[in-house]
Order: C-alpha cells, then structure tokens, then sequence
C-alpha cells in the first residue's frame, strides 16, 4: 500500500510517502527529520495527538484556564478525553504547570494548566474585561 | 505636557514587543517602556491555547499561553516597565509618542520607536458577501476569543470560510466543543494556511476543505440560517448554477490578516503595498529614522517563533542605533515572478543578510533566483514553496557586486 502522510510533528509539515503492508513498512521518503519516520510508523500502527481545551476556575480574574495534555493520548479517544477534561472545575489561582487530572482515563497522560489565573480580588480590574 | 524622555518605547506587548524589550534590556539598554492596549501582556497567543508553539525558538512545543509567559516571566525579572490598560493615540515623525490610559494622558519622548502593534483580521465588510445581516458572522480571532478567553460557546453548526490557519484552528476547536463544523470554503485554489493545520484540524474530523469555492450569500434574519457557496471560475467569480445550500447558525471568517499601522501611518512611515508593513532595512528600520518594526505589523508570520526571532534581531540593531551606528541602507529589493514580497525591501550591502519571502502561488521544485547588475548572483532551490510558508534566502554581502538595486525572482522550474 501506498499513501502520503503530512508529519504534524513542527511546523515543516513533510510530505511524507510510505509503501507498506500489513507487517511491514518497506519505504518512507520526504520526511527532513528521523521524527518523520517515527511519526509514519505511529501513525499506521496507532495514531496518537494531543488536544488542548479549558477549564472552568472559580474565583479567578478569568472564566477559564487553558490546559492541555502532557503526552498525546489515542485519537479515538480524544472526546472521551475532552468529556472528562469538561467535568474539572479548580478554584483560584491556579498556575501554568499545575496538575489539574492525573492519568485522564488511564491513558498515561495529564491535563495541566497552561496559564496563570490570579484570584479574583488579586486583579480587580481584570473583571473589566 | 512635558514630555517624559525615554531611550526605546515599544508599542505593543504581544511576542513581538516583549523579545523586543528583553533583548534590549539584555543589551544593557535600561531606560524603555512597553504599552500594551489590553489588560494583560501576551497579543494574540493569550487566546491561541493550542500546542505548536516554540519548536523553533524554545526546541519544545507549547501552548500560546505558555509561551507568551515565558517572555513575561523574563521581562518581570529584569523589571521591564510594562504599562497595560493604555493605548497609543499618535506617534509623530520626531518620535513622540501620546498614549491614554485610567491615569491619564502621557506624551513620551522616544530615542527610539519599536513598533510591535501586530495585525487584525480582514472582515465581512472587506469581502462584500451579499446577503443579509443577522448575528453568527465571526472572524475565527473573535470566535477564538469568545471560546478561549470569555466561555461563551457561539453556535452549534458552523461553515468556515477561507482557510487560514486560525480558521482551520477553530474548526477543530468548536468540533470538540460539540458543534458541528460541516465544511471549510476557500476561493484560491490551494489552502492559505499550513498543511500540518489542514491534517490535525481538519482532516483528524471529517472536516472537508472545497477549495475554489466561496460563500455567495449570508441568509438568517436575526441569527444566520444559511449560507449559499458557489464554485468559482479561475478569476474567482462564481459560476451560476453551481450554489448549495449550508444550514447553519455561525459562519467563521479567516480570510487574511492586515498589519495594523494606523499609527506608523501617523509618523510618516512608508509602507509596503505588498506587506501592508513597513519598509524596513536590515535593521528593521522604517523611513523615519529611529523608528522599527517587527512581528505582525511588519509581515504577517506563520509562526510566533520566527515573530521573536525576529523582534530579537531589531533589539541588536536598536541597541546599535542607540550608540549611533547604522548604516545607510542604498540598495533597494524589487521582486518579480513568483516571489510575492521580501523583508527587508533595502540593504546597506555591507553584511550577511537573510531575506525572507513568501511565494505568491504554490510552486514545487522551484528556485529562486537573486540579480544585481544583469547577472545571477545567488540561486537556491526549494523542494515546496508555499504562500503559507514564510521562507528564507541568506544572502553573503560578498556575493554583491555594487550598491544598485537588486531583485529576487522565481528561476525555472
């Protein structure tokens, strides 16, 4: 089988042609990188991304707090992970790095903050906005 | 009002004016200030919470978020003066700045501008689409900024048209916010954003990309109902017959960016019709001496990295300028063929120089060719070049043969 594969790994976006079977990958060509060759091979046998969303936080100078995930997770499994990512509600502060969902669904990857959200009384101007 | 005297104002707190300040601060360059219009430093990328960010300049990926933080975190530790809530009202030919905030109306005096204002997104106004006026018309940034930043979902089915790469984006975005998004319409005949965009954010759901198609009428009395999409031919007008109908609550709009220089325009600033930026030399210096710029407002970027790149490159030279040391830049860069602009658009010929360029239609196993005095002086092929793609040429000052203009132009395919 034959099929081109555009690596999402950096912003290049190789166009990257693979001739494989059923057990075997036989060539892989126009990657610039070895990740290419990686993400080919992941991408046949079991693709895999990670997705960012947010959350709610409850007195916070914001509404919500981006997150996303710390290791890509099975992309059938993305809504399911985007359900549970849903039900996580923090209070304020909260701070980019912060662990808010340990293992999502036991697929070995957390849901983390990317952004700080000060309390409320810590900005009062920011309800401004 | 007595202005207050600074060494370097910067205009902007986004990527652009933030490396700015670090590196000039770095630099030993103390007495700057940044204004920013909006409450928080950080531009566009505070509501850009997807990953991708920072490869190139960090050899990690981010979030937007986190990767405007770290140029926060670095300008709070060297005690960057930032001052938010406070817009620029005008900026003068001498390099007088006025800005207002809460506190009132300030007048600086500038050694040197550094304008890092970033752009804004073309709107349903500049596309002309006929039709009616109800609400759900976003551009994708508004849509961003709702979902992102305010929690207010805009709709439950969606048609995008036009396929930049925030477009693309919030494709994805409102898909796993449980809308459904049935189609992206793009009027070109390539996609106008990246093609890593078109694979996660499109193709990963289903998500369709019609390319020579655009939407030829807006149809909803107070909310949007539907929109009518047309085929068009090659001079991108739409053939009759061809119209289909979408239903649909929310149309998003990512039809191209505009660099936003009301306030470059104030000061005398010569702007580039190609870019809608500045022109600038290799020191990111415009028309009016001691005024620079960098980031959006010069070009619009793909990637925020190459946005700090090249803020970094315009504090050495700032840093330079301040200590009386540029060189005039005499040779001007024409393009021609398929090359679509440059940045820089003149050089001193002095140094190494990097030049960056967009193609103005895709192109594949093309060169690009550089000319002065008659002759090829460089020629560089590019396996893939893409209007999406901001590409760059390096060019050795000793490859030049004098200071007359030289042009850049696609060679043979």
């Amino acid at each position: 089988m034959n099929r081109t594969f555009t690596c999402i790994l950096c912003p290049n976006g190789c166009e990257i042609s693979v001739s494989y079977s059923e057990n075997d990958i036989s060539s892989v060509s126009g990657n610039k990188c070895l990740k290419g060759t990686e993400y080919v091979e992941q991408e046949i046998r079991h693709p895999v991304r990670t997705i960012a969303s947010s959350v709610l936080v409850e007195g916070g100078s914001m509404p919500l707090c981006s997150v996303r995930l710390t290791r890509p997770v099975p992309k059938a499994r993305i809504f399911d992970v985007m359900a549970e990512i849903r039900k996580i509600k923090v209070k304020a502060p909260v701070h980019a790095g912060d662990i808010l969902l340990f293992d999502v669904l036991g697929l070995g990857s957390d849901v983390t903050a990317t952004r700080n959200v000060e309390t409320a009384d810590a900005d009062p101007d920011a309800a401004h906005f | 009002m007595k202005p207050v005297r600074k060494q370097a104002v910067i205009i902007g707190g986004g990527p652009g004016g933030l490396a700015a300040a670090v590196r000039l601060k770095k630099n030993g360059i103390d007495d700057l200030l940044i204004l920013e219009r909006e409450h928080w430093p950080g531009g566009i990328l505070r509501q850009c919470i997807h990953d991708g960010f920072g490869l190139t300049r960090f050899g990690e990926t981010l979030s937007g978020p986190e990767y405007a933080q770290r140029f926060i975190n670095e300008a709070r530790e060297m005690k960057i003066p930032l001052n938010t809530d406070t817009t620029v009202i005008s900026l003068e030919h001498d390099k007088t700045v006025t800005a207002v905030s809460r506190a009132g109306l300030v007048q600086y005096q500038a050694d040197a501008v550094i304008l890092a204002m970033g752009c804004r997104e073309r709107t349903r106004g500049a596309l002309s689409i006929p039709g009616e006026r109800p609400s759900g018309v976003f551009t994708a940034g508004t849509a961003q900024a709702y979902i992102n930043l305010k929690n207010k979902m805009i709709g439950r089915r969606a048609v995008i048209l036009g396929s930049g790469d925030i477009g693309m984006i919030m494709a994805r975005r409102l898909t796993l916010e449980g809308a459904k998004v049935d189609a992206v319409f793009e009027i070109q005949s390539y996609a106008s954003g990246l093609p890593r965009n078109i694979e996660q954010c499109l193709n990963d759901y289903g998500i369709p990309l019609y390319l020579n198609h655009t939407v030829t009428k807006i149809k909803g009395s107070s909310r949007l109902e539907a929109v009518e999409v047309s085929r068009v031919d090659e001079n991108r007008n739409p053939i009759p017959g061809t119209e289909k109908e979408y239903p649909c609550d929310t149309l998003i709009l990512s039809v191209g960016l505009i660099p936003e220089n009301e306030l470059s325009l104030m000061a005398g600033v010569e702007l580039d019709p190609r870019t809608k930026g500045a022109v600038v030399d290799e020191f990111y210096q415009t028309s009016v001496p001691g005024i620079f710029a960098a980031g959006n407002v010069l070009h619009v970027h793909d990637l925020v990295d190459y946005v700090s790149l090249e803020a970094e490159r315009l504090a050495d030279a700032v840093t330079a300028f301040l200590h009386g040391k540029l060189s005039p830049a005499k040779i001007s860069i024409r393009t021609e063929g398929g090359i679509g602009y440059t940045v820089p658009q003149k050089i001193t010929g002095k140094q190494d120089v990097t030049l960056f360029f967009r193609p103005r239609k895709p192109m594949r196993g093309g060169s690009v060719e550089v000319w002065q005095d008659g002759c090829c002086i460089l020629k560089k092929k590019y396996p893939r070049l893409l209007p999406a793609e901001m590409e760059h040429l390096s060019l050795p000052a000793s490859k030049l043969f004098s200071d007359s203009d030289i042009k850049v132009v696609t060679g043979d395919e």
